[in-house]
This record gives C-alpha cells, sequence and structure tokens, in this order.
C-alpha cells in the first residue's frame, strides 16, 4: 500500500484510519494521552499544594514572580499552532502534501517560538535566584512547567522528523495516520497549557 | 499487511462532496479557534480588570475548562462517532479526568503539607 499511487479522487476520505495500522495509530496515541493525564494531574496537585511554600522568610511568591505579558504572547504562540495543525489535517484529507508539510512547518515555527519564551522565561528566574533547589515552591513550578516544556520539545522532534523523513515520500496510507497522531499529539500540548496559565499563571498573579 | 486496505476510487460527486464537506468544516474549526482566542483574552481581561478573587477564580477555571472540551471535542476530534474506537477513547479519557480529579482532591484536602 505503501507504493500505491493515490489521486486526490482516490485517496480515501478518512487516511489516517484506512488501514487496520492507522486505527490501531489512533487508540495507540489516544491511550498515551490518558495516562499523560494522570502524569500532568500528580505534577499539577504537587504545585498547588506546594505553592508559594519554602523556607522561612522566602522572598518568593507566584504573585510578585509572574509576569502576564510573556505568559499571554505565549499561549497566543501555542494556541495558534494548534489552528495551523488543524490546516495540515485538513490538507491530508485533501490529498494535498505540499499544503501538509507547509502547515506542520509553521506549526513547528510557532512551537520553536514558543519554547524560546519559556527558555527565556526559565533563565529569568535562575538569573534572579529562583532556581529548581531554592523552594519547595520553584521545584514544583519548574517541575510542572518543565514537564509541559519537555512535551513541547518531543512534539517539535516528532514532527520535524515526519517532515523530513517523508519530504521524498509524499503522501500515501503509511505516513498519513503518523501525520495524524503527532497533530493529536499537538493538541494535548495545547490542552495542558491552557490549565497551567490558567491555574500556574493567572492564578498565581491572583495571589 | 496491517497497512492494506481497500481502496475504491470515490465517485467524482462523492469526492465533490467530501470535499465540500472537508471546507465547511475547516471553517468550523476557524470559528473555534476565535472562540478560544477570546476565551483566553476574556480570562486575562478578568484578572487584568481585578475583580475579587473568589469571582475571578471559578471564571477563569470555568473558561478553561470550555477551551478543553473544544479542544478535545473539535481539534482532536472526539467529536467525530465514526472514528476507530471512539467510544474506547471516550471512557479512557473521561476516567482520566476523574482520576485526575482524585488526585487534585487529595493533594489539596485529604494530604496536609
Amino acid at each position: 500500500m505503501e507504493h500505491t499511487k493515490f489521486t486526490p479522487q482516490s485517496w480515501p476520505d478518512k487516511p489516517e484510519q484506512a488501514t487496520m495500522e492507522g486505527k490501531n495509530k489512533f487508540v495507540g496515541i489516544w491511550i498515551f494521552i490518558c495516562s499523560d493525564i494522570t502524569l500532568f494531574a500528580s505534577v499539577f496537585a504537587t504545585y498547588l499544594s506546594l505553592k508559594d511554600k519554602g523556607p522561612a522568610g522566602m522572598e518568593y511568591s507566584a504573585a510578585e514572580l509572574f509576569e502576564l505579558p510573556l505568559a499571554f504572547v505565549m499561549t497566543m504562540l501555542l494556541l495558534t499552532s494548534s489552528l495551523t495543525s488543524v490546516y495540515a489535517m485538513y490538507h491530508m484529507k485533501n490529498y494535498n502534501f505540499k499544503g501538509v508539510q507547509i502547515w506542520m512547518s509553521i506549526t513547528v515555527l510557532l512551537g520553536l517560538g514558543f519554547l524560546a519564551l519559556e527558555i527565556y522565561e526559565f533563565y529569568h528566574y535562575v538569573h534572579d535566584g529562583f532556581g529548581y533547589t531554592q523552594s519547595a515552591f520553584s521545584s514544583a513550578f519548574f517541575t510542572l512547567v518543565g514537564t509541559h516544556g519537555l512535551h513541547v520539545v518531543i512534539g517539535l522532534v516528532w514532527i520535524l522528523c515526519l517532515i523530513f523523513r517523508n519530504a521524498g515520500r509524499g503522501l500515501n496510507l503509511y505516513n498519513a495516520p503518523k501525520y495524524y497522531a503527532a497533530s493529536i499529539f499537538w493538541h494535548f500540548i495545547d490542552v495542558v497549557w491552557v490549565f497551567i496559565f490558567t491555574v500556574v499563571y493567572l492564578m498565581g498573579v491572583l495571589g | 499487511m496491517g497497512h492494506d486496505t481497500q481502496v475504491q476510487a470515490r465517485s467524482k460527486k462523492q469526492y465533490e462532496y467530501d470535499r465540500h464537506h472537508n471546507a465547511v468544516h475547516m471553517r468550523k474549526q476557524v470559528i473555534n479557534f476565535a472562540i478560544m482566542i477570546f476565551l483566553t483574552f476574556l480570562a486575562f481581561a478578568v484578572v487584568v480588570a481585578d475583580f475579587s478573587t473568589y469571582y475571578i477564580k471559578p471564571l477563569i477555571l470555568l473558561l478553561a475548562g470550555i477551551q478543553v472540551v473544544i479542544q478535545l471535542y473539535s481539534y482532536m476530534h472526539m467529536d467525530d462517532k465514526k472514528a476507530s474506537h471512539i467510544g474506547v477513547i471516550s471512557t479512557f479519557v473521561w476516567f482520566g479526568v476523574v482520576i485526575a480529579f482524585t488526585v487534585f482532591l487529595a493533594f489539596l484536602t485529604i494530604i496536609w503539607w
């Protein structure tokens, strides 16, 4: 099937689930995401219970530390990257491989922008003395936001591998489910970020 | 083999219908994106506006909940009833949410720090 030449008209309407392999990948990525939900639940709960807690006289608190403009720009970047990967999947359904590659590349660029801002933010905190081992609060914060950042890095590497590995192949029923699974994973990263900007940044600023 | 499938070329009518359907669906996704951007603006705005925290906290959590449901059901296609094993997937996701909620409850109320 990998070598079958398709035309837009013979390309299945649901290319990501046209094969048994595709169906399995679809269920597989979701089961992984369900286990990831419980992982994030534990780091979120740890963060909330250790928020603002640390050694006596600790000068750092969420209300003083976090800045909303940066969190807002990061949110917009990630939210937009979710839409661009939806565009990539739209082109996949229409058998437009160039569209898939272009929109996936834009997704990667937006993700890189997000990651750069996160690294800048972490560098800024550590530079100010709010390092990983500074307090229970700092450990919980870096573990939560860092775990999300790690997911972003994995997502970016994954999508970049897909873009380069399949550049000469074109679209087929072998790689369509791969792109689809990566896009679902990317949306999940955005889902987690919605809770991070709400629970960590917005509620942090409120005190 | 796992990658094999029965491929039948669609009739021209079916093909045109599918393309049109995809385009309509994509327009809906853009509307969903606009809604999510609006909800994000709203969440940041109520925090900046500095209302009472008793009012803001439940509101921004509610806005986050709505955004997540939009992501899951539209961007992540959980609304697609024809998707493979979607019932199993929905069950797993919502049980995941129940477990997540239990963890929150335990860490924030029962465990004493």
